[in-house]
């Protein structure tokens, strides 16, 4: 049953990334979508997190930050393909959650809320002061993937937007089928189990502290690759990837789509990349009309969208 | 020999002594019953015994080892767990799935196979969804495995509590007020499904209200008040006991609360 439902949900996701773009009106469109799937991806990491496992992370940003600079920063001082930069970014910021991870997890609620608050600062603060490394608060420019000229030499003619779009599309579906691969494994289910009781999973032998870190590992990793591909396709990057915004809008983009599930958060981060878009002919009132979109979901859906409406039509699986 | 010896077991809490030097001893397949009035300190003894307390002195032997203090999920390992007064399910599981997840230890999960799905994991899985299929046919709630858990009746909470601790395969039970809040009915599947346990072999600790559930299965019973052991023996012996009999009398008088 769980098999099958992960393929129709990961089939239904695909063939939504396929027909969309026969409604773009401009190849701008190609741009905003590939921002999306690279914004799910990292909500996904959450989801993983806070979802399954039940820790909170306000600090997420900080590994979006390091897969990033990392992009941005180890093709020119070490050499190294920007793509293999991504798997670089990958490797640091999992060892870092590691580190981090084994002491602040001890915390729990708001505790921890704060300590992960206090590392992704500590990040977008290093990233802003290191001005000879990072240029500073400026930003600076990332080296091409090179891919897309790969691609063209092999008659593949895709423009940069078309590009980022497929291959962002493609590592998020990759990213899909882990999480719903872990959701019905032993290792998710002891993370769920921990979010339901941690007491009751230490008796049927579940190491807590164990569990929570790997969850907080996997998830920095979602967050570090999608920083890595933002900073990629954008071709330039600024310390505000790592800043205390960008965690905040990933975790309302998880609550707001739903924190348990998985295709959930994928909707919470196209709507919430995709409202401002719309918004912006409210102009100078678009963050209130965002924030009391945001309020009602909360006090109307309280699980977030997707699982409130697939409990109210009585849809399970999701 | 004894699967469980508990050797003069206490703690304090600042200057409350919630338990003072509490000893006996459960045999694999025996019923060990630890009543008492409430606030006696069965609760406090049973975290102490499952590790989620630190004891203040005295040990616990799990199979001639000293386990004193050991984090639960170690002891679920070396074949002890527990059940809760108050419930501890995996509310937002299925009922398989917490029976499931108690059978984290055979399954050894590894993140790498979890993660890609790989065939080794897969199988694993279904082993462990096939067997928990059978320890929910035994408490009954096969036809529920896959509804949520938090959607079931209390009394069907409670088996199922047993049966995601029958998951661990342990050789050591405690039973922390298994019947409580059932009804008639209830009580007594609960009462057949404890004999049968133990007789499978397993050792069973009980903590339980009902006097009579009590006394019917019981090999051996444990009494405490104030956190001391008054007495223990046989049930004829133990409820003919003077010592019990005005510790539960003069229990009576006191007006009720929480229980410890």
């Amino acid at each position: 049953m769980s098999a099958n439902s992960k393929w129709v949900q990961l089939a239904v996701l695909a063939g939504i990334m396929l027909v969309l773009p026969v409604f773009f009106p401009s190849g701008y469109y190609y741009r905003v979508g590939a921002l999306v799937y690279v914004n799910a991806l990292s909500v996904i990491g959450l989801v993983i997190l806070i979802g399954y496992a039940g820790q909170i992370s306000l600090g997420h940003a900080g590994f979006a930050g390091i897969g990033a600079y990392a992009c941005a920063l180890a093709p020119v001082h070490l050499g190294i393909h920007p793509a293999l930069a991504v798997l670089l970014g990958a490797v640091i910021s999992g060892v870092l959650a590691i580190l981090i991870g084994r002491p602040i997890l001890r915390l729990k609620g708001y505790y921890l809320a704060v300590a992960t608050l206090g590392f992704g600062i500590l990040v977008s603060m290093v990233l802003s002061n290191e001005r000879g490394l990072t240029g500073g608060p400026d930003g600076m420019a990332v080296p091409d993937l090179g891919l897309r000229q790969v691609l063209r030499g092999m008659g593949l003619k895709l423009s940069g937007g078309e590009f980022w779009y497929i291959a962002n599309a493609l590592v998020l579906l990759v990213a899909i089928w882990i999480a719903l691969n872990l959701f019905h494994s032993a290792t998710g289910r002891a993370m769920r189990a921990l979010h339901g009781s941690e007491t009751a999973a230490r008796t049927v032998g579940i190491d807590v502290a164990r569990y929570k870190l790997q969850a907080f590992v996997i998830s920095a990793v979602y967050a570090s690759v999608a920083g890595s591909l933002l900073a990629l396709q954008n071709g330039f990057i600024t310390p505000d990837v790592a800043g205390f915004m960008h965690s905040v809008e990933m975790v309302t983009m998880a609550v707001l789509g739903g924190v348990g599930s998985v295709l959930g958060a994928t909707l919470g981060a196209a709507i919430l990349t995709l409202l401002p878009q719309v918004l912006t002919v409210l102009a100078d009132y678009e963050q209130l009309v965002l924030g009391l979109i945001m309020i009602l979901v909360m006090i109307f859906l309280p699980l977030g969208l997707l699982p409130s409406i697939a409990a109210r039509i009585r849809w399970r699986g999701v | 020999m004894a699967i469980l010896e508990i050797n003069g077991l206490g703690i304090s809490f600042g200057g409350l002594r919630a338990v003072n030097d509490v000893s006996f001893s459960v045999k694999p397949g025996e019923i060990v019953s630890v009543i008492g009035p409430n606030g006696a300190g069965k609760t406090t003894l049973f975290n102490m015994i499952s590790g989620v307390y630190l004891p203040s002195d005295g040990e616990v032997k799990l199979n001639g080892e000293n386990v004193t203090a050991k984090a639960p999920h170690l002891l679920a390992e070396k074949g002890l767990t527990r059940t809760f007064q108050n419930l501890q399910i995996f509310q937002e599981m299925t009922v398989l799935e917490n029976v499931l997840a108690g059978f984290h230890l055979s399954v050894r999960p590894s993140i790498l196979s979890d993660l890609l799905s790989l065939p080794g994991a897969k199988r694993r899985s279904a082993e462990a969804r096939e067997k928990a299929m059978a320890f929910l046919e035994k408490v009954r709630l096969a036809n529920a495995a896959e509804e949520e858990a938090g959607n079931l009746s209390y009394g069907a909470l409670k088996r199922l509590e047993i049966a995601r601790a029958l998951a661990v395969g342990p050789k050591v039970l405690l039973l922390d007020e298994p019947a409580a809040g059932c009804n008639a009915v209830e009580t007594e599947e609960i009462d057949e499904l404890i004999a049968e346990l133990a007789q499978s072999g397993i050792a069973i600790l009980l903590v339980e209200h009902d006097m009579k559930m009590v006394m019917r299965i019981s090999n051996h019973i444990v009494v405490l008040d104030h956190g001391e052991k008054i007495a223990e023996g046989t049930p004829e012996a133990v409820s003919k006991n003077p010592d019990v009999i005005a510790a539960y009398l003069g229990a009576e008088e006191e007006p009720a609360h929480a229980d410890g």
